[in-house]
């Protein structure tokens, strides 16, 4: 960020596709998501996701490994805007002041 | 491009134009890709006449006849993204409603080409000339050019596309004619044969594109981080104007043998009196200093073509060992201390130790006539401020008050 205006492409264009992964939004974050993984449906059984799929920042991470459900956030994106706790049908997230 | 000749007389087309017309016919020969506009008074003969041409299959041009002018101008910058060479037109409320996208198009730095025929603003609704529409629009980032005649409209269209594809520059430019007064007046006009035009200005080469084999993204958001380079950038862009405009205004000269500069002086050399003003009232204000100039008085003209960038070290060598200057503009900045040209006038003089003094007359709002009585009137009350040694700061001419 220490450019001077020459050195960087004219009328911000974006000249590098996908270069927003370098823009680290979790620094906006006020509230973080916190998740219990006892009632989460993807934990029990690999459904649900509904909280990945409104996720804006692309910030929950369901991951499958050796059989077993695992759920985190990434927190270097995640803003901590709540939707996924909002969205969640077992009231499995729930916001936490940072 | 190859080298520029001196186009034979045979080959010069001579034609009776409005301005409007003669800007039409520059267009069909400036080879644009995309022209999208919407009809607005005093303008619409110049999108109404490129249509026509598009129709006979004259130009090889996507006409986009949009449903407003905040479209047109969106639609300009689109095309201008992928690399097009594109127009449009507009005027006074349409100039308006383009407002928004006219700061996109120059921070995105798109070589768009806008013709104007300068109308006042509502209200009351209004299609005749002064120059509010365009004077609001000086800080958007667009080069503005004013023309006197037809033929200077007809030159400066063609001009404007090779100093606004240029690499250091990449600005849109408002080309403008005083609407009615130029736009519906018919005048002599050269035109040059298509394939010189089309020689001189070659195809337009994109700095940057759109192009979905190598994308990239134009026109993101830039915060507190970066916004602030950006308009430095565009800034310098602005620096860049004169140089290349001269450079093509010389080759336009070798083709032609015209040229117009920043600005037009007459007979200022021992004018101890300069009249300051642009587009028509300039061609007025000459013919009556003809006249003064007959009764002895030391009297010129310096008619203004680029207001943006103001050519403000160029100016003041002009101005600077006249008793006075007279500024005549048509239009007024409302609770200001003074109006848009003679804000521009005295801020370049400020820095001198002798000043001439600024005399600054108000005209011709609404298209109101401004005859060459009223340049005379302008110079008599300046003789008056100049033996009091003061002059208001600025005053209307021409209303029942
Ligand atoms: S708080 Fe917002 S950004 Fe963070 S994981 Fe939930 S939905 Fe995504
Ligand atoms: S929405 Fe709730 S239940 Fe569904 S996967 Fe996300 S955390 Fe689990």
């Amino acid at each position: 960020m220490s450019e001077k205006y020459n050195e960087i492409p004219m009328a911000g264009n974006i000249i590098e596709p996908g270069n927003a992964t370098k823009y680290k939004t979790g620094g906006w974050r006020a509230q973080r998501p916190i998740h219990t993984d006892e009632t989460c449906l993807w934990v029990k059984n690999g459904t649900c996701g509904l909280c990945w799929i409104y996720c804006p920042d692309n910030s929950v991470k369901l991951i499958e490994k050796d059989g077993k459900y695992i759920y985190e956030f990434d927190l270097e994106y995640c803003k901590g805007c709540g939707i996924c706790a909002n969205q969640c049908p077992t009231d499995s997230i729930r916001m936490e002041n940072e | 491009m190859t080298a520029v000749k001196r186009i034979p007389k045979d080959q010069i087309a001579i034609e009776g134009l409005t301005g409007d017309a003669a800007i039409a016919h520059a267009l069909k020969q400036c080879d644009l890709d995309v022209l999208a506009a919407y009809p607005i008074t005093p303008q619409t003969i110049i999108v109404e006449d490129y249509q026509k041409f598009a129709a006979n299959g004259e130009v090889h041009c996507r006409v986009i006849p949009v449903e407003s002018e905040h479209s047109a101008m969106s639609a300009c910058i689109g095309a201008s993204a992928v690399g097009a060479r594109v127009a449009t037109a507009s005027a006074s409320a349409g100039l308006a409603l383009m407002w928004e996208i006219l700061y996109c198009a120059a921070s995105m730095r798109m070589p768009i080409i806008f013709t104007v025929a300068n109308r006042a603003l509502s209200g009351p609704i209004n299609i005749h000339n002064d120059w509010s529409d365009t004077y609001g629009a000086r800080d958007s980032g667009f080069i503005q050019i004013y023309t006197q005649s037809c033929q200077e409209a007809y030159d400066t269209t063609i001009m404007a596309f090779k100093i606004a594809e240029d690499h250091k520059v990449l600005l849109p430019i408002m080309v403008c004619i005083d609407g009615f007064i130029l736009s519906h007046n018919v005048e002599r006009v050269e035109m040059l044969p298509t394939k010189a035009v089309e020689n001189f200005l070659g195809v337009r080469e994109p700095f940057i594109k759109l192009d979905p084999d190598n994308p990239i993204t134009m026109g993101p958001l830039a915060l507190t981080d970066y916004y602030f380079e950006f308009k430095e950038q565009q800034e310098r862009a602005m620096e860049a104007v004169p140089e290349v405009f001269a450079q093509v205004e010389t080759d336009f000269e070798k083709m032609t043998g015209r040229r117009y500069g920043m600005f037009e002086e007459y007979r200022t050399d021992d004018a101890e009196i300069i009249i300051f003003t642009h587009s028509t009232p300039g061609g007025t204000a000459k013919a009556t200093v003809d006249v003064l100039r007959e009764k002895g008085e030391k009297v010129g003209v310096l008619r203004l073509r680029m207001f943006r960038p103001f050519p403000t070290k160029e100016i003041v060598e002009v101005v600077k060992n006249a008793k006075a200057v007279i500024v005549f503009e048509k239009c007024r900045s409302f609770g200001a201390p003074s109006n848009p040209l003679a804000l521009e006038l005295r801020t370049a003089l400020y820095d001198l130790e002798k000043r001439p003094m600024v005399v600054d007359f108000v005209i011709g709002l609404g298209g109101r006539d401004c005859p060459p009585t009223t340049i005379v009137e302008g110079y008599e009350k300046t003789k008056e401020y100049l033996k009091k040694g003061k002059a208001p700061l600025y005053e209307t001419m021409g209303v029942r008050k």
